[in-house]
């Protein structure tokens, strides 16, 4: 018998009745100010949250705090003339000497400042991850307050690749001590627009 | 108990040697215990969100026949391979198969509690494949040549200069050096070099949702996503346990599981993975390896709720000053005491008595499963099964004679006599154990029974003689 | 209203003192108090070892012994809910369900079946409260640090109402004392380790006294004390509530 044949008559044969599924969770926490839970939160786990009017604003964040870097890429066209041109469709290892990604969020949730984020803003599935830092345009009107909130609006939504990510890459593998920057971008900006 | 290896409490002997270490391993747990209430605490729904998610997991595990066979459906629609394995043997054969496929020797594979399970390593290393853990932890303990000691902190047993003394030897770092900030910093540029390079990924799977045929895997350290989105295959690998119904659920276990964890809002990426990138593989092995065994047994069938948070290791006393070696299975502390005996209820007879049965695991359990009610499940069924030692059968057979007739009992021995020989000393044969640290209990000149008899008379007419 | 006052085996044959005040204090309180004289213990230490399978007699013995009152009161948290979860009888279930049902720990028989509001009891001392396991997570005696709730306390309740007494803090609330039954001698480092602990954080707090509902994880701090030659004892909470310093 096969795997697979052996496993589902081993299913029939053990499993219980049938159970039914839980009614949605009732009142979840819903805050007043998200995006001020969602900046503070991004304070706590070690990003940075900055709130600007538009992208003029977001291009002058970038000339203070990020001026030098050798190889700035974004997939946002408003900052095509302040990052490389031409990056895009290459193999995918060769964004390893990216040094700062700048892309776009759909939402982000206030209880723990994830942003969701799916391969259409991404170009390729490895940009925010093999960047050394990361910078993340969203809206305002776009944080929500809590996850069931986050997947009624992801709802049946098709992407290939999709992620929630809050802050920079870390790890606390030696000693509990909190580290910046394990893997993946060192650092965290999230640009909240008007 | 009848292992050729040593058992939990040998273990745990030789890890209380070291007081110093003790105290340190128990704080630092502690610490993870602390930041795990705090972050609970934020959410004044706690306690109906783990309600939701283990109704959700009963309802799972009640239809999980056809959940698989819904997710098997909706994934190979999206392009993912799906691979069934009945046990670890298959699991390990089928990994191996496609490696073989494409021509690959050498991997990268990111926290995977089921690999570790399988001890796939070990089985790919005979096949002459050249496996490299990812995540930090994994990574240390690796190169330390041990398993890892906790499912969400492989090397939580580790003191930094011990990890600083390993990176010397095989990454070259400076002698002497243990700062976590710089050995994390020689660890990305020694694993960068590994993502760039190998051309497969093995990754865990936290959950998948039969609805979607998507799979969602968490990491904080980004090295599962870094692995996937380079190489050209793409091999995940999960329990069957692990099918959520919908991809709503997800709303609930994300919310649960980095907070029950590490005490964090959500792990720093929550990735779903739905289709392959074109141009890439993307396989995803369903493993049984028991959990339909398991889900046969009424009374330990919760235990495949689990999420892997690894909350009650956390808080469980015991576990904190054993370490999870003295567990001697791939998931160690109170979840793998109640799940390790349905593997092999010899190897881990010894396992659901390493517990004081206290109750805290049940009470951090994001899925609420019962976990000490399961350890003492295990206890009768071990013990019915022949695996309790003839001398501990005999010595419970006298108490209960001794304790079901009054008169044997009364007549046992003055006030303490009985108890010195029987009661709970004596029944391991071991009666020197609670002298070797503690003194007994000075047996009083009366018991209480005595007393009564000579001092109640007031009350003569309320003694039941 | 009768209540059969069952004192757990090893309370009767080292702790007699614990019995003596649990059977005074009821009775200070107006309860008609009865003491089966055959009674010897409620099974645990078999159970929790595996044998769960041999308690028959011993079952039988307690339901032949408390069956008849209207309520089962009993010093021990841990004896109790072993009582509550798996006294079970092959001839006598409806006598079995019923003692089930009314049986009590003592300090939940005081705050919710007799709702004491005061007590005339002094003890001028600074004392350290033990949540035992058993009492605390299984008979729900208090809140438990794991779970987002609201704080309560039984035990606390009646000791607030002892004169002069001094609760003292302490880090880790509700953490194990590693008694456990055979646990104490089959896992003996780890059991030695975490009771070492317990006290200590007790001692490092300023308690001289160290009380609890369970005499068993009371046993097992005084023996880790007494092999330190400490000064700090322990004290059934029976014998606090009862206590009548001047």
């Amino acid at each position: 018998m096969s795997s697979r044949a052996e496993i589902l008559a081993s299913l029939k044969a053990n499993q219980p009745a049938t159970r039914a599924l839980p009614e949605d969770l009732e009142n979840p926490v819903i805050f007043e100010s998200p995006v001020s839970v969602f900046a503070t939160m991004l304070t706590n786990i070690g990003g940075s949250a900055v709130e600007v009017s538009g992208f003029e604003e977001i291009k002058t964040y970038l000339k203070e705090h990020f001026s030098g870097l050798p190889r700035i890429i974004s997939t946002l066209p408003e900052l095509s003339d302040v990052t490389e041109r031409d990056w895009i469709d290459h193999e995918p290892h060769s964004y390893e000497n990216v040094d700062l990604a700048i892309i776009a969020a759909h939402f982000g949730v206030a209880e723990n400042s994830a942003l969701w984020i799916t391969e259409s803003l991404m170009q390729q599935r490895v940009i925010p991850f093999i960047c050394q830092q990361l910078a993340v345009v969203v809206r305002k009107t776009d944080i929500l307050s809590n996850m069931h909130q986050a997947y009624t609006r992801i709802a049946d939504s098709s992407y290939g690749f999709g992620t929630f990510i809050a802050g920079p890459s870390k790890t606390a593998d030696i000693e509990q001590s909190l580290v910046l920057g394990a893997h993946g971008p060192k650092n965290m900006t999230v640009f909240l627009v008007d | 108990m009848s292992t050729a290896t040593k058992d939990h409490a040998a273990l745990s002997d030789i890890f209380n040697a070291d007081e110093a270490r003790v105290n340190w391993h128990d704080d630092t747990l502690w610490f993870v215990r602390a930041k795990r209430d705090k972050a609970a605490h934020t959410l004044p729904e706690w306690e109906r969100l783990r309600d939701t998610a283990s109704q959700i997991k009963d309802n799972v595990l009640s239809n999980l026949h056809d959940y698989l066979l819904q997710f098997e459906s909706n994934a190979q629609h999206n392009g993912i391979t799906v691979h069934w394995a009945a046990d670890a043997a298959a699991h390990n054969r089928i990994v191996h198969e496609i490696l073989n496929d494409n021509g690959i020797r050498q991997l990268i594979k990111s926290k995977s509690m089921l690999t570790e399970e399988c001890h796939l390593n070990e089985y790919l290393k005979e096949q002459g494949v050249d496996v490299i853990d990812t995540d930090l932890g994994e990574r240390i303990v690796q190169l330390a040549e041990e398993p890892p000691s906790h499912i969400v902190l492989p090397c939580i047993h580790k003191k930094k200069e011990e990890i600083g003394t390993l990176f010397h030897e095989h990454l070259g770092t400076p002698e002497g050096m243990s700062d976590p900030v710089f050995l994390t910093a020689a660890a990305r540029l020694h694993l960068r070099e590994k993502f760039m390079t190998r051309r497969a990924a093995i990754t865990g799977v936290n959950f998948a949702v039969a609805e979607t045929g998507e799979f969602v895997v968490c990491t904080n350290e980004g090295n599962a996503d870094m692995g996937a989105h380079l190489a050209d295959v793409h091999i995940a690998c999960m329990g069957i346990e692990k099918i959520i119904p919908q991809r709503t659920h997800l709303s609930v276990f994300l919310r649960l599981l980095a907070r029950s964890a590490t005490g964090q809002p959500i792990t720093t990426y929550s990735s779903h993975f739905s289709k392959p990138r074109p141009g890439q593989q993307m396989h995803i092995i369903l493993v049984d390896n028991g959990r339909t065994t398991q889900l046969g047994r009424e009374d330990f069938r919760n235990s495949l709720k689990c999420i892997r948070c690894g909350a009650c290791m956390n808080t469980c006393p015991v576990y904190r000053r054993s370490g999870g070696h003295s567990y001697h299975t791939a998931i160690a502390g109170p979840i793998g005491s109640i799940l390790a005996p349905n593997l092999d209820m010899k190897k881990y007879a010894d396992l659901p008595f390493a517990s004081t049965l206290c109750g805290s695991c049940t009470n951090v359990c994001p899925v609420k499963i019962n976990i000490h009610e399961q350890l003492y499940k295990w206890r009768q069924v071990i013990v019915k099964e022949g695996y309790a030692s003839p001398a501990k059968t005999i010595a419970m057979k006298t108490m209960d004679f001794t304790l079901s007739h009054p008169a044997v009992y009364q007549k046992a021995g003055k006030a303490g006599r009985w108890f010195l020989k029987h009661i709970p000393f004596a029944v391991n044969n071991r009666m020197n154990a609670w002298y070797k640290q503690r003194d007994m209990p000075e047996p009083p000149k009366q018991s209480f029974r005595e007393w009564f008899k000579e001092n109640n008379t007031m009350q003569k007419n309320n003694s039941d003689e | 209203m009768t209540v059969g006052l069952f004192i757990p085996c090893y309370v009767d044959q080292f702790y007699p003192n614990a019995a003596i005040a649990t059977l005074k204090l009821l009775q200070r309180l107006n309860v008609d108090v009865h003491y089966p004289m055959n009674q010897t213990c409620c099974g645990q230490p078999m159970a929790n070892s595996g044998f769960e399978h041999l308690t028959a007699g011993c079952n039988n013995l307690f339901i032949d012994n408390f069956s008849q009152f209207d309520y089962v009161v009993s010093p021990s948290g841990s004896c109790v809910l072993h009582l509550k979860d798996h006294l079970h009888s092959a001839t006598e279930e409806t006598k079995a369900r019923g003692i089930r049902k009314k049986i009590y720990e003592l300090t939940e028989f005081l705050t919710d079946v007799l709702e004491v509001k005061s007590l005339t009891a002094r003890f001028p001392h600074k004392v350290g409260v033990h949540q035992s396991c058993h009492g605390q997570r299984g008979l729900k005696l208090a809140q438990m640090t794991e779970l987002v709730d609201q704080p309560f306390s039984k035990p606390l309740q009646l000791l607030n109402m002892v004169e002069d007494l001094e609760l003292v803090p302490l880090t880790r609330p509700d953490e194990c004392c590693g008694f456990g039954g055979t646990f104490c001698v089959i896992e003996e480092a780890v059991s030695v380790k975490m009771g070492k602990d317990r006290v200590a954080d007790h001692i490092s707090n300023g308690a001289q006294y160290i009380t609890a509902a369970d005499m068993s994880c009371l046993m097992h701090m005084e023996g880790i004390l007494k092999r330190q030659n400490s000064q700090v004892r322990v004290l059934h909470i029976a014998e606090i509530l009862n206590a009548q310093e001047q």
